[in-house]
């Protein structure tokens, strides 16, 4: 075996200084190609016994006049039905959806930490792995399989064991949080709920003041579209903590559009 | 006796194949594994010139990469091959839909096959493209002066899940259109744009006029969104994907190539 042919363990290579480590290069022919190829190999395998051995679904054909229940969106996006649940339409299958997309591609600059950039690091930016796996494990992934496993008939929830009864009995008992906090009339419940948001986003400017000193890498600008992106995340944690936990419908109400 | 590795000298085998007119006209030289020979395979092929020469030595290591951007690729040119396959036998319409899919499953040589690899395809390539995107993320890959070829890959992700959802609807079945239907209601709940959004009746929007009708081609999930999806499955995302990806690869390189601690 050749000096250039031996893979070098992660512990040498945090020996070296980084001139060495940038000009240990081998060549892609035999070493990258090789992998590429075992890689296609295996996946192609993989496909074909797949293929060969489930086959792929196909029901009745499509009639528009029978509705069947759960009716459930692909299993991608079944993170985003889950949130029919807690939000109306607009928020769940539009407003929300585009923040994801537009929250992903203002990541590289709004994460202005120039460390752990090309190696894993869980110290160096903690907050950022914190944030990205959460949002990717808990309120995707986890999403998608509970929408998959444990939404049954009506979207109602079913644990792994129960039966899929469609004509489960689940109280309607929301009410919106202003009313419950105690605001009767029309107006008085949609300040209060007006108020309620806002406070929930006075945090980002109230955080900013108190950690001036920390934000001055970060400015302004950008660190408002980073903390509104993760309030808004947040919010959506918080607004499912208000429905499964304390029955909350709506935290604010206009004739207009409900959140 | 002599033994068999005595009998079955390989490499008097190898010899007389290579020395063979067949061969000898196939390819004009040998290979000898030299310095330059090796560069030489990667830059004088078309398939391989998109790699570097040489990289450097982490970016060899699966634990490092995952090799989940060039298992998307790869997904991606299966479902390419199947789907040219499929619509051999496939017409989006309302009446045959359903029908030629029943064909491909019964009738068509390696149709069920064909159709099982396009499925699961296309599940494993969302799944390897969250895995290729987590990847990055923990390396921190997207940071400078990678940020544009983060951007173009999120655009990457959602195109591959709106390929794999215009596709859901084209089997023409309860599943196809009940999972579209519902996909597609959101539509309707746009801002200013949805007969059911907020701020509808300010922009006069109906439920034949508006952001989901543009989509469905009607107010159901009827025969003109079969072709509509069918449309944009085919050509249109696969088409913007394509490009969308040439930049991709090409930025990899642009950008110094795999990232890697400095």
């Amino acid at each position: 075996m050749a000096k250039e042919d031996k893979v070098v363990g992660s512990a040498d290579e945090m020996a070296k200084t980084s001139w060495e480590r940038v000009n240990d290069k081998v060549h892609v022919w035999p070493y990258l190609t090789r992998l590429e190829f075992m890689c296609a190999i295996i996946i192609t395998i993989f496909l074909v016994v797949w293929s060969i051995v489930i086959d792929a679904p196909l029901e009745e054909p499509a009639n528009p006049s029978v509705t069947p229940n759960p009716s459930k969106a692909p299993w991608y996006f079944l993170g985003l039905q889950e949130l029919l649940v807690y939000f109306d339409p607009w928020m769940a299958g539009v407003v929300l959806p585009t923040l994801i997309i537009v929250g992903l591609m203002a990541i590289p600059f709004i994460d202005v930490n120039p460390k752990g950039n090309g190696y894993y690091t869980f110290h160096e930016r903690r907050f950022a792995i914190f944030t990205f796996l959460f949002g990717f494990l808990v309120l995707w992934i986890w999403m998608v399989v509970q929408g998959t496993f444990l939404r049954g008939p009506g979207w109602n929830f079913f644990m792994p064991w129960e039966y899929w009864d469609p004509h489960k009995v689940v109280a309607l008992t929301n009410v919106d949080l202003p009313y419950m906090l105690g605001f009767r009339s029309y107006w008085g419940q949609a300040a209060a709920g007006t108020a309620l948001i806002v406070l929930w986003y006075a945090t980002i400017p109230a955080y900013y003041i108190w950690r001036r000193e920390r934000m001055k890498n970060v400015g302004l600008v950008r660190y408002l579209i980073k903390a509104s992106l993760n309030m808004t995340m947040m919010g959506i944690v918080a607004k499912m903590v208000l429905r499964i936990g304390f029955n909350v419908k709506y935290v604010l109400v206009t004739p207009w559009f409900n959140i | 006796m002599p033994s068999l590795k005595e009998r079955l000298n390989l490499d008097q085998v190898k010899r007389s194949v290579l020395d063979s007119q067949v061969w000898r006209s196939m390819f004009r030289h040998g290979y000898e594994d030299t310095p330059r020979n090796r560069v030489l395979m990667v830059v004088d092929n078309l398939w391989l010139h998109l790699h570097p020469t040489k990289i450097r030595r982490h970016a060899i290591r699966i634990r490092f990469t995952w090799c989940m951007g060039g298992v998307t690729f790869l997904l991606f040119l299966y479902l390419v091959v199947t789907g040219v396959v499929l619509m051999f036998y496939y017409r989006p319409v309302g009446e045959y839909a359903y029908a030629d899919i029943k064909y491909l499953e019964f009738d068509a040589p390696f149709g069920m096959f064909m159709r099982n690899m396009h499925r699961w395809a296309a599940h494993a390539m969302v799944i390897a493209v969250w895995l290729h995107m987590l990847r990055v993320f923990m390396t921190g890959s997207y940071k400078p002066p990678r940020e544009f070829n983060w951007v173009i890959g999120v655009l990457l992700l959602t195109l591959t899940l709106l390929l794999s959802f215009t596709g859901y609807l084209l089997p023409w079945d309860q599943l196809a259109i009940w999972a579209v239907t519902v996909g597609t209601n959101m539509a309707r709940a746009t801002p200013l744009l949805g007969s059911e959004g907020p701020f509808a009746e300010m922009v006069g929007v109906t439920p034949r006029f508006d952001a989901r009708s543009a989509l469905l081609g009607g107010t159901i999930v009827g025969p003109p969104t079969l072709l509509r999806f069918y449309v944009l499955h085919c050509i249109v995302v696969p088409l913007i994907a394509a490009i969308l990806m040439m930049v991709h690869f090409w930025r990899i390189r642009k950008d110094g190539g795999i990232s890697g601690p400095l």
